[in-house]
């Protein structure tokens, strides 16, 4: 599903060139659930950024479904964006003017869906997530776990094929973090490909592959049996 | 809440742009209109000769003693026999003069003519009788009341008859003329009307102040000019020293001075028309500069450049068309308003001006929404992720 080779990122700091990905390759297969880790500055979220099309890389080639992403418009991207990838963030990243329900109609109306559609798509997602009573609510009105639950409903809506979240119990207590990691695991046993970036050891503890970064490296890549 | 105070105060300069645009297009519409109503009033294809002549070049040079010949009672006549073009040849002395009745007196128009000018003016007679051309070839010491002059003098008795004193001269009351109104600025009502001779001599001059001639066709202004340039020219030791003014040249005149006020009026609206798209264009900036965050989350979900710059194009042109709306609401309610009670001023509302104004206010949206809509477009989606 995920073909990365040789990948490197830099970021320019005026004069200075700082590698924070290098020559990094990664295979990942459809339907894999797979913890990042690694310490802070490593480069984990560089690479789900990369890996989300939200940014590209300075060299080297991602395939995605068998098609080279490096080599894509900005247009495209967004629409891989939209339809190939959800996206689910350490601090949320809802809008704070709209209603639950609203935020999660937003992936759909980047891909023309009419609006009475996109409520009809939108509320049983809610539900999934078990919000359907607070589908009317701000984000400023709901809780922290609720806030990233409305978040991964909005990744979902649009049915991708992989989910990426980037420390997505971070900002969690305990008790709504493991609510979180129960949505995703069981979202994981239907078919989709989830990718987590956790300092966690519990959480990466669930999954059946662990990736370690180092100085934007992969030090260390295993599988459970 | 700040936010909707915000927009409204944004608005306020697209508003008052339109609203003013609207206005003074309106109100030069108005006065264009109200003119050209006017010297229609005067009666179709009026031709004046006046003393003097105006030089190509634009001058107006008066008849000086001795270098110029007048323009005479037997111009007038000679116009009336030989130019069979004009209907008539109306000799017009005017001046203003003291009427006095027992102890009452007040101060007037006197207009000295011939029996003509009633018809030409499309004045009608209340009472008695007009001046006759009998009354003009003798001199006669008669005067005809304008409706205000009568009833200021006499209240509502009876005047035929009586006799009144204009500036030293007594003068009988033959006639009273039917309520007309004001036409040009001046109270038509506040004349006298007595005969050319006697004006002449009232006023101590050989001199008319214009002739007016009429033409039935309108086809045959020209000619008639010529006619009476001819005519004149003969009489005047072959020079010309008058002026023919038509009253469809007035009319022209008039309205290029009236469209070149408009449109200078109308430019000088434009201008805060233009600094309430800047007021836009600010407001557009702060407001992307805010949600550099919102604009980054919905890239993340998979919108296009192209979505993020319509959402913002759409709000520029959402507040210079509601604030072009309100506008045209404003300024065609003024327009409606304010002859009530400014009684000079007349308006029109003009389809085209409120086309104009709306289209302009729309574009100044477009305009000043493009800049700051692009700068949202182009952000990158980390960064503006990333931005508090
Ligand atoms: N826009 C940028 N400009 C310059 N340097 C950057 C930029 N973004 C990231 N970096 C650098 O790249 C490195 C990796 O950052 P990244 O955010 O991928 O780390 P991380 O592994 O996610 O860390 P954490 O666990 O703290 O989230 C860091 O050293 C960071 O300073
Ligand atoms: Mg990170």
């Amino acid at each position: 599903m995920i073909e990365l080779t040789n990948i490197t990122k830099n970021y320019r700091m005026g004069k200075l060139e700082i590698p924070v990905l290098r020559d990094l390759s990664l295979s990942v297969d459809q339907g894999e659930l797979i913890a990042v880790m690694g310490p802070s500055g490593s480069g984990k979220s560089t690479l789900m950024n990369i890996l989300g099309c939200l940014d590209r890389p300075t060299s080297g080639s991602y395939r995605f479904e068998n098609r080279e992403i490096s080599a894509m418009t900005d247009d495209e991207l967004a629409s891989v964006r939209n339809i190939k990838i959800g996206f689910v963030f350490q601090n949320f990243n809802l809008l704070p003017r709209f209603s639950a329900l609203k935020n999660v109609e937003v992936p759909l109306i980047y891909c023309g869906v009419p609006a009475r559609q996109r409520r009809e798509r939108a509320m049983p997602m809610l539900d999934k997530v078990g919000l359907a009573d607070r589908m009317h609510h701000k984000p400023t009105e709901l809780s922290g776990g609720q806030q990233q639950r409305v978040a991964i409903a909005r990744a979902l809506v649009n049915n991708p094929p992989l989910l990426l979240a980037d420390e997505p119990t971070g900002n969690l207590d305990s008790s709504s973090g493991s609510e979180i990691l129960n949505i995703l695991t069981g979202l994981n046993r239907h078919g989709v490909t989830i990718m987590i970036v956790t300092h966690d050891r519990d959480v990466a503890a669930i999954c059946k592959r662990i990736i370690n970064l180092k100085d934007g490296m992969i030090i260390n890549d295993q599988i459970k049996i | 809440m700040s936010n909707k105070v915000r927009s409204g105060l944004t608005m306020l300069g697209v508003i008052i742009g339109v609203m003013a645009v609207i206005l003074l297009v309106a109100i030069g519409d108005g006065a264009q209109q109200y003119i050209s109503e006017q010297l229609a009033g005067l009666g179709t294809n009026l031709i004046m000769v006046i003393p003097g002549k105006t030089s190509a070049s634009g001058g107006f040079h008066p008849p000086s003693a001795g270098t110029v010949r007048k323009l005479t009672y037997d111009d007038s006549l000679a116009l009336k026999r030989r130019a069979w073009l004009l209907t008539d040849a109306i000799p017009i002395v005017f001046g203003t003069g003291k009427i006095k009745y027992q102890n009452m007196s007040r101060d007037m128009g006197v207009i000295g003519t011939s029996p003509e000018y009633l018809h030409l003016r499309s004045l009608f007679v209340e009472k008695g009788s007009f001046i006759s051309q009998g009354d003009v070839d003798s001199k006669a010491k008669i005067v005809v009341l304008g409706a205000k002059v009568k009833e200021e003098l006499f209240g509502s008795g009876n005047v035929l008859g009586k006799v009144v004193t204009l500036s030293d001269a007594r003068y009988r009351v033959v006639g009273l003329m039917h309520k007309k109104g004001t036409s040009l600025g001046m109270d038509i009502d506040d004349n006298v009307y007595i005969p050319v001779t006697s004006a002449q001599e009232l006023f101590d001059t050989d001199q008319l102040f214009q002739v007016m001639a009429s033409v039935p066709r309108a086809e045959d202004v020209d000619q008639a000019i010529a006619q009476i340039k001819e005519i004149l020219i003969r009489r005047h030791a072959h020079k010309e020293d008058f002026t023919i003014q038509t009253q469809g040249a007035m009319l022209e005149t008039m309205n290029t001075i009236l469209n070149v006020l408009t449109a200078v009026l109308t430019g000088i609206a434009s201008i805060s028309l233009l600094v309430g798209g800047i007021g836009i264009m600010n407001i557009m900036l702060v407001s992307v500069r805010e949600r550099t965050r919102e604009i980054g989350i919905r890239k993340a979900l998979g919108a296009r450049n192209r979505d993020i710059m319509a959402q913002f194009m759409i709000e520029a042109v959402t507040l210079s068309g509601a604030g072009g709306f309100i506008g045209i609401v404003v300024g065609v309610g003024l327009a409606l308003i304010i002859p009530l009670f400014v009684e000079i001023l007349h308006t029109r509302i003009s389809a085209w001006a409120i086309i104009l104004a709306f289209t302009f206010s729309a574009t100044v949206g477009v305009f000043f929404g493009v800049y700051p809509a692009r700068k949202a477009a182009l952000q990158d989606p980390i960064q503006a992720l990333r931005s508090e």
